[in-house]
């Protein structure tokens, strides 16, 4: 009887976590159609689906420790690799797109600001380099 | 000592990754990770130019609870802006001057932006000196700074630089 009932209990958590997790993700996507221009889209799959996929994630080793012998730990190496690269991408894609000038709906960031991100302010130019013109130290 | 073992907490992480890959914390698992994470750190030392030094480890820690925190508010918010009314959305860019310096700090802080609510890092300046944020609410960039300020700068500053 006690067993028929943590296993009703475990089941029941497991499933709970699998609806939160599937109802952030869908939460994610629809973000996707809902805000209008690509900065706006890029937070998102950052945030909502993070929550999305740890709850997968927690209710998937709850059930395989549950259900096999020993611990199940190595869904903990999924969220750390999605926690780290979810936010470089979406750092990436947003870079690229001030980059671009991608237009925006709350308008870009001053032009001066921009150039500055671009890099052209710090650049050294190969012929500027002392090292590289001896020409310049005689 | 510094030469056969050059970056302990690459090694440690090295064995933590190794251990959680094979599902298993048998001896001869151990054995192999531990020999792994001797052993690639050192055919690896010329990429490794920056050591990290925690200076104080807890409060590392500390701050990474308040970011799993964030992290769970950050999706029930935004998850309300997607649903609620467009109107309460107000993007804007933000400019923020950073004054963590480091390579490590500087990539921790612009992520943990990412992952907490309503604000996404989207472009670091090539000197490293300020970071344009991208938020979701954004009628009040100060209130944003400072909140960044003090909830997750100043703790890397605290436990990865000198002050």
């Amino acid at each position: 009887m006690t067993t028929e009932l943590t296993t009703l209990l475990v089941e029941l958590f497991v499933a709970l976590l699998i609806l939160i997790g599937a109802g952030f993700t869908l939460l994610g996507s629809f973000g996707l159609v809902r805000l209008s221009d690509l900065y706006e889209r890029l937070h998102t799959p950052t945030k909502a689906t993070t929550l999305g996929v740890g709850s997968l994630l927690i209710a998937s080793a709850v059930f395989f420790t549950w259900r096999e012998p020993g611990v199940s730990l190595h869904e903990v190496l999924v969220a750390v690799f999605l926690f780290i690269t979810a936010p470089v991408s979406a750092h990436l894609i947003a870079k690229a797109a001030l980059h671009q000038r991608t237009p925006s709906h709350s308008g870009l960031p001053p032009e001066t600001l921009l150039e500055k991100h671009d890099g052209h302010g710090t650049r050294t130019k190969p012929d500027t380099d002392p090292k590289q013109k001896p020409s310049q130290t005689d | 000592m510094k030469k056969l073992l050059p970056h302990p907490i690459l090694s440690l992480m090295l064995l933590g990754l190794w251990l959680l890959l094979v599902n298993s914390i048998s001896p001869g698992q151990i054995l192999l990770g531990a020999l792994l994470a001797w052993l690639i750190p050192l055919y690896t030392a010329r990429f490794w130019t920056a050591q990290i030094h925690i200076r104080r480890p807890l409060l590392l820690l500390k701050l990474t609870g308040t970011v799993l925190v964030d992290i769970l508010i950050a999706n029930i918010a935004v998850a309300r802006l997607i649903i609620g009314p467009r109107a309460r959305i107000q993007p804007a860019f933000i400019r923020m001057p950073l004054r963590v310096k480091g390579n490590v700090s500087v990539s921790l802080l612009a992520n943990t932006i990412t992952l907490t609510p309503g604000t996404l890092s989207a472009s670091l300046s090539p000197d490293r000196s300020e970071l344009i944020i991208h938020a979701l609410q954004g009628n009040d960039p100060e209130a944003i700074i400072t909140d960044i300020r003090e909830r997750y700068e100043q703790p890397l500053l605290d436990a990865l630089e000198q002050t």
